[in-house]
This record gives C-alpha cells, structure tokens and sequence, in this order.
C-alpha cells in the first residue's frame, strides 16, 4: 500500500457519466501530445498515402487527390492507454471504407499502418470497415496540426489511442498478424479499452 | 555486493520536509530528512512519488541543491503553469509533511571537488540547481579549482540564489559568476540581456583550449543551443556533459 | 523539430530499478550507426505509453521501457552493445 500524500490530489480530474467511460479512465479536457520521437515535418507537396495489398499492388494518393476525396465528420469519444479519455472530439476525415472501396482486399485479415517518423502499430482489418476507421486531417475545424498528428492521422476511436498513428503514411495488409511499435514493446495486441487491454498479458 | 545496501538503493523511502525557503517568488527549496539517506554526489538528483488518496500517483525528478549532508538533502522547485506537482511542492507542502523519494540517482552529470579543473557551469533558470550543490560542495571543502558560472534568468527576481552566489562570487575563492536576464534588467544592470549564444560564451566561459570540465543544465532547448556553441568554439565533446530538463520539472 | 525531448538522465531512477545500478555513465553503441554514447546522452521521449531512448546521432530506437503493473519491460532495439564501469 502506497504512502498517500497529505494535500496531494493531483490533476484535475472530471466525474464523468457513467458507462460513458472504459475502466480505468479519468476524463480530461486538455489534450495531451504524447509522441515516440520527434514531430516529423511533412509538405502537402510530398505528402501520400499508400494502401498496399498482399500482393504488393499499390494505390497511393497524393494530398491532392485525397483532399479531393469525400469527408465525414465524426464526433467521437477518445481513450489514451495512460488513463486520460477525452469526450465528444470533432474530427473531419475520409472513412476507411472509401480508401479501401475498389481495392481487393483479400485474403487479407490485418493491418500494419505506417507512419512518417517510422511508427507502426497493427489493427485487424474488420476494426477499420463498417463505419469505424478515417483518416482525419481536421480536428475541431482546424487543419490538424502536426503535434496532433498533421498532416493526417489515423482515428480508431474504439481502440486505445495509441492505435490511431499518427502522422500515417500508409497502410500494410497482411493475411497474418505482427505487432507495431507500441504492441512489440509491452502493449496489448487489440486494445480495447472496454476490456482494458492495456498490456500484453490483459 | 550487500544485499541490503542495493536493497536500499532500490526502494522508496520517506522524506519529512524540515525546512522551506522561498528562493523567488515562483521558486521553493525544500529541506528535506531522509531516514536511510546513503550520501549523494553533487549533481544527482532525486525522484519523488505522490499519492492521492484514490491511489493516483505522480512521480517527478528533482536536482539535489546541496552537497551531502548526512541525511538531509535539499531540493529546489520552481513552479510550472498548469503543472501537477509542482503546485503542491511549492505551494501546498508544509513543514512536517512527507512523500516518498528515491536515489540518489546519475553517475554522468556529477563532479566533486578535485575533479575536472577548470570548471565552466551553465545553468538556464532551474538548470541552476544541480550546479549549485557543484559550487556549494566546492566551498564546503574549500577547494580553489576555478570556476565560472554562466546563469540565463528573465529578470534579478527569478534569479536563483542570486545573494548567496553574490556573496560566493566576492569571496574571491576562484568563482565568478555572469547573469544574463533575457527579459527584463533593472536600470543599472551593465550586464548582458540576451539568451546565451556562442558570442556570449567565447567572451565569458573558460577558453577551450584550457580544457574546462564543462555542465550545461536547463530546459532542452537551452542545452543543446549551449552545448553546439561549446562545440563550434572546440572544446571536446566528452568535456560537455548536460542534463535536460522538462517544462514538468527536472 | 519537436522540443519534448529530455536525455539519459530523465530515466536515471527507472534505469536504477531496472539495472539495480546506476546506469546514466554506462556506455552503449548503437548498432544502427555504430555511435558509442554514454546513456545519459541519448534522446528521451517520455510523454508517451512508455520511455523511447533514441541515438543521438541517428535516431534509431536502442531502448524501450513501459512500466506494467507490477513490473517493467525493457525492450532493446538497436542497442548492440552496453558496457558498465566500475567506479
């Protein structure tokens, strides 16, 4: 038993309304920007994005193209693996499921998404169909900037934050599943915040 | 090895704040007992553990001020905007209060007197500290080995131990000391008012050809700006030893 | 160029649980570009789900740690080598 702390409460942190919030989770206002490396710098000019099969097929669009894509706005509930959630964030994206119309998938079954900088993290196929993965370049009206992930992020709102990469480049498919970055040094393979699957071993 | 001496090393201990002094008016040293306290070095630091009473806990690092001192230890807090912590450190914790520490900790950024002579110290506001238990280690013992010390402030008022290093610094001992207040001067302040850069430490460091043990300590930004200047002036790079601090606290 | 970096000294007090020993003067190469820093001197990214040490000269990543319940894993990249000294 730790040795509580006369006066200490720490951060601020909101009651939240309950089933609204995964276990373990406090509720924030702010917007903490955790990152692996440095911010990577990347021009509109240079900027693609790449969804490459498991045959090695690529379609890649430039910024052009994919700003010329159609966009949904998502308001949606966000969950950091270091116990902050943040409620009802805004975000403009292109739906996953517009990205991946056209490309034959099969017999693919997981996802390495990549990004800029060289972060990855993995995410089964069937989490980014249906309505529940973008790749968002606005939040809260504005471009996203790039301590937020600007360009453009992935958002997986249903998964642990640290699924939705950052700064993506492109995405992986595979037939079998292999860990990123966060899920190859201790973290969970799914992460799902509801079953708080923080860690390998959850 | 003694099993109960790492044993020592490893684990928390508890710290009762003994004594409080106000630095500046964002600024806070802690004097602190720590039962079991093994010794420290001059530029190690400590880390400190708070709990909630829901169990929600906070740890931070913290320079040690001055040199060892048997079981007392002291530590210098300067209060961030919006931080955790450093709020309940500086503004909360009363005397009699305790937490949990651990340490001494860092083997790299250390020097006792007798050590590396010349001594160049550059400190960017609470990168002061640990340079600090430096200078007052070296006047405890009275060693001579000459020193100077380059601090960045924004103004006298957030100069840290401005009158002790004031008084150090007329004692004529081997130490001299240059301010830099980045954002505001007082009327007769003949000193300089920019951030550190390479012209303000070809004219006041220590020449590299004399080989100075050189310490950088401050936030991020200000150590590697400092440390690449060093450089360019040839002093070697295993002569440059630096330590970061973050915004929450070093 | 992001400024949320720290050096080897911020993760002193974990390196000290984990090693049992001071770490911050041990000496690594990273095997990525062959540089030999001491740990105190490498990039620390620690507002994240874990500790990244980077190289200072290439940015490879030659350690993580993320503290789990009850423990800490320590996943070594691009570390090839580490050496302690006595003293």
């Amino acid at each position: 038993m730790s040795f509580i702390t006369r006066g200490f409460g720490g951060r601020r942190r909101s009651v939240s309304p309950p089933g609204r919030v995964p276990p373990g989770q406090y509720v924030t206002d702010d917007f903490p920007v955790l990152s692996a490396g440095p911010t990577p710098a990347v021009s509109l000019e240079e900027w693609l994005f790449t969804i490459i099969d498991t045959r090695g097929d690529e379609t890649t669009w430039t910024w052009e193209e994919f700003d010329a894509l159609p966009t949904e706005t998502a308001t949606v509930d966000i969950h950091c693996v270091t116990k902050w959630s943040k409620l009802d964030t805004t975000w403009e994206g292109v739906s996953l499921d517009t990205l991946l119309d056209g490309i034959d998938t099969t017999p693919a079954q997981h996802v390495m998404a990549h990004s800029y900088g060289g972060y990855t993290t993995n995410i089964p196929l069937g989490d980014l169909t249906g309505g529940r993965a973008w790749v968002a370049h606005i939040y809260e009206g504005q471009p996203l900037s790039p301590a937020h992930g600007g360009p453009a992020r992935l958002l997986v709102p249903h998964l642990y934050f640290w699924k939705s990469a950052k700064w993506v480049r492109g995405l992986t498919l595979f037939e079998a599943d292999r860990p990123g970055f966060w899920e190859s040094y201790g973290y969970h393979n799914y992460g799902d915040p509801w079953r708080e699957q923080r860690y390998s071993g959850d | 090895m003694e099993g109960t001496a790492v044993q020592r090393r490893l684990t928390w201990l508890i710290a009762e704040v003994v004594d409080l002094i106000e630095e500046t008016s964002r600024v806070r040293s802690l004097v602190l007992e720590v039962t079991g306290w093994e010794g420290h070095k001059p530029g190690q630091h400590i880390d400190i553990r708070l709990t909630a009473p829901d169990g929600y806990q906070a740890q931070r690092s913290y320079s040690i001020a001055t040199p060892s001192d048997g079981e007392r230890i002291t530590i210098t807090v300067e209060l961030v905007d919006d931080g955790e912590v450093s709020p309940y450190l500086v503004e909360e914790v009363r005397r009699g209060d305790r937490f949990e520490v651990r340490g001494p900790i860092g083997g790299y950024f250390v020097w006792e007197p007798g050590e590396g002579s010349p001594l160049q110290l550059i400190g960017g506001g609470s990168g002061i500290v640990p340079l600090m238990a430096m200078i007052r280690a070296r006047a405890a013992v009275g060693t001579d080995e000459p020193v100077r010390l380059l601090l960045s402030a924004r103004s006298t008022e957030d100069l840290i131990y401005r009158s002790e290093l004031g008084a150090l610094a007329i004692d004529a001992d081997g130490l001299e000391v240059v301010a830099t207040l980045t954002r505001s001067q007082p009327p007769d302040w003949s000193g300089p008012s920019r951030r550190v850069d390479r012209e303000m430490l070809d004219e006041t460091a220590f020449p590299a050809a004399g080989r100075p043990m050189c310490f950088v300590c401050g936030p991020t930004g200000f150590v590697e700006t400092v440390a690449t200047a060093l450089v360019d002036l040839g002093h070697e790079p295993e002569r440059i030893k630096t330590e970061r601090f973050g915004p929450t606290g070093g | 160029m992001s400024d949320t970096h720290l050096d080897g000294n911020s993760v002193g007090g974990l390196l000290l649980e984990v090693f049992g020993r001071e770490m911050t003067a041990a000496q690594g190469r990273c095997g990525a570009c062959g540089a030999v820093n001491v740990f105190a001197a490498l990039v620390v990214y620690r507002d994240a789900p874990g500790d990244v040490l980077r190289c200072p000269s290439c940015g490879s990543v030659v350690m993580v740690m993320v503290s789990l319940p009850g423990g800490v894993r320590v996943s070594f990249g691009s570390l090839s080598w580490m050496e302690i000294r006595e003293g």
